[in-house]
């Protein structure tokens, strides 16, 4: 007797989760409904596996311990007749039968554990389902071919409506700004703008800016990276708002360069008109002019 | 154009899964801009919920067409997904996938009562399990798979804890309504057996002839007991 429980348990003992896990097998080894279980044979079994773990020297869990007073407790009861049996002290409803509290636990305790299997077959199919994952698209968006490049004068345009907005703002309120901006230091704004959007709209340069030396600085410092070629500036039609965006790659550069004749060409060198107030930085080289390809 | 196609060829370009709203912000944003084209006009002003109905149709189409993959949602995002059957080929293509180890059957009890009982206290998931389960809430919580989700209004506030959308993801489940049995688990009602719990002849002590039955009138009751004392020496 010992000898097959020995084995068994050797086995079985890994997969027990606890009490609750233990009397669901033994009673699916009785073969019985769990409502049709003899619970007073049920608390033999368990306490022979209970023992049987002590004589292995297993550290036998508290809640094992717990349980088979409980069952000891019902198979006691049995004993007595009706009459004579301890009325449950319980202050909770009028006294369940701890038996059938044990079934329950055990009902409840079942629907989880198979629930859990269902999840255990759910967790292996995923294993096995592969998304599909799509080449990143290099040309975000919807490409430049469509839309000509912004010439000089049409981004002079550009910021002189802005500059007209600023003066509008400015004659509401005065304000004094100390004149901190330089060129090199809204051309890494622009960049850093731009590496993390990869396009933005003409508008949204100036968003933030609060007087002209700003804006000023913000437009030179826009004009001499697209004479670097980091930056190219496009308008969807006649008017419409500038967009800039990363210029293409060094190594597409030469092949894509055709169209880019708008963009530059002698108009950079015109004056700029609306910059007056423009700081004596040295690094303001607008009027060196992008290359013509 | 029919609005599922559209979908279908976003869906199959998109970088990551696609909730229907996200869908329809690009549906917005085609309809919208200085170069909208008009293909994409009659679209301004779609209802998330039309999008849900259409993307539901497309699913079921692709079912039907018993193709290799299919659209599924997973915690309310839409992909598409190659059936499980093909990763013999997938693992050699791509390699396993990189997932962390597979659940404890501990883990997947305690995971499965939170997941039923939600939002639920931890007393209340080893009133279940009968167990401690210190260490593998521990577990569910270190894999991101479950979170404290509040506090339980009653005497000490004790940590609600609830699952996660990562749990959905792990699972391959569209939300909370697609776990399994999901109505009779999320609160079983144990009905009082019909007869009693220990009928079976052959109890410890009592003699089967002995032994009261009348259901009717146990139901609900005291529970049944051996009618009388039997051995003394018990």
């Amino acid at each position: 007797m010992i000898g097959r429980f020995m084995s068994e348990y050797k086995v079985q003992f890994e997969v027990f989760e606890g009490p609750l896990d233990l009397l669901l097998y033994l009673i699916k080894k009785e073969e019985v409904d769990i409502y049709a279980v003899n619970l007073t044979k049920l608390a033999s079994q368990f306490l022979e596996y209970v023992e049987l773990m002590r004589q292995f020297d297993l550290e036998v869990a508290g809640e094992f311990l717990v349980m088979a007073s409980t069952l000891m407790y019902i198979k006691s009861r049995e004993l007595l007749p009706v009459e004579q049996q301890a009325v449950v002290e319980s202050d909770e409803d009028e006294g369940e039968d701890p038996r059938w509290e044990l079934i329950r636990q055990l009902v409840e305790y079942k629907k989880f554990k198979d629930a859990a299997a269902q999840l255990q077959g759910l967790e292996s199919r995923q294993e096995n389902v592969y998304p599909r994952v799509p080449g990143k698209i290099e040309f975000t968006a919807d490409a430049a071919p469509a839309k000509p490049e912004a010439g000089i004068f049409d981004l002079l345009n550009a910021v002189n409506g802005i500059l007209k907005r600023l003066a509008e703002k400015a004659a509401a309120t005065r304000e004094i700004y100390e004149d901190k901006w330089t060129v090199s230091e809204k051309m890494e704004f622009v960049r850093n703008l731009l590496a993390g959007r990869g396009r933005v709209r003409f508008s949204e340069l100036f968003e933030l800016a609060a007087n002209r030396t700003e804006v000023v600085c913000t437009f030179l410092a826009l004009l001499e990276l697209i004479r670097l070629k980091q930056l190219a500036c496009f308008q969807s039609e006649p008017f419409a708002e500038i967009e800039i965006t990363l210029a293409v790659t060094p190594a597409v550069d030469g092949e894509e360069d055709l169209p880019s004749v708008a963009a530059t060409g002698p108009a950079d060198r015109a004056p700029l008109p609306a910059a007056p107030e423009m700081p004596g930085n040295p690094a303001a080289p607008a009027g060196s002019g992008a290359p013509a390809p | 154009m029919e609005i599922k196609f559209i979908l279908e060829s976003l869906l199959f370009s998109a970088q990551r899964p696609m909730s229907a709203r996200e869908l329809r912000e690009v549906l917005v944003n085609a309809a919208n801009g200085e170069n909208a084209e008009e293909a994409a006009k009659p679209f301004k002003k779609i209802k998330e919920d039309e999008l849900s109905a259409a993307l539901e149709e497309l699913a079921r189409e692709h079912e039907a067409a018993a193709r290799s993959y299919r659209l599924v949602c997973v915690a309310g995002a839409w992909q598409f997904v190659t059936q499980p059957e093909f990763s013999p080929w997938l693992k050699a293509l791509v390699g396993v996938k990189n997932r962390p180890p597979r659940l404890s059957q501990a883990g997947l009890e305690t995971l499965a009562i939170i997941a039923y009982r939600q939002p639920v206290t931890r007393a209340e998931v080893e009133q279940v399990r009968g167990v401690n389960v210190d260490g593998t809430m521990q577990t569910l919580l270190e894999r991101a798979l479950v979170e404290q989700s509040g506090r339980a209004e009653v005497v000490g506030r004790p940590a609600l804890y609830s699952t996660t959308a990562f749990f959905l993801e792990y699972f391959g489940l569209r939300s909370l309504e697609d776990l399994p049995a999901a109505d009779e688990l999320r609160r079983i009602s144990v009905e009082r057996p019909p007869a009693p719990v220990t009928a079976e002849p052959g109890l410890a002590t009592v003699p089967p002839e002995q032994l009261q039955l009348p259901a009717e009138v146990q139901r609900g009751e005291e529970p049944p007991a051996p009618a009388a004392p039997v051995e003394p020496g018990v």
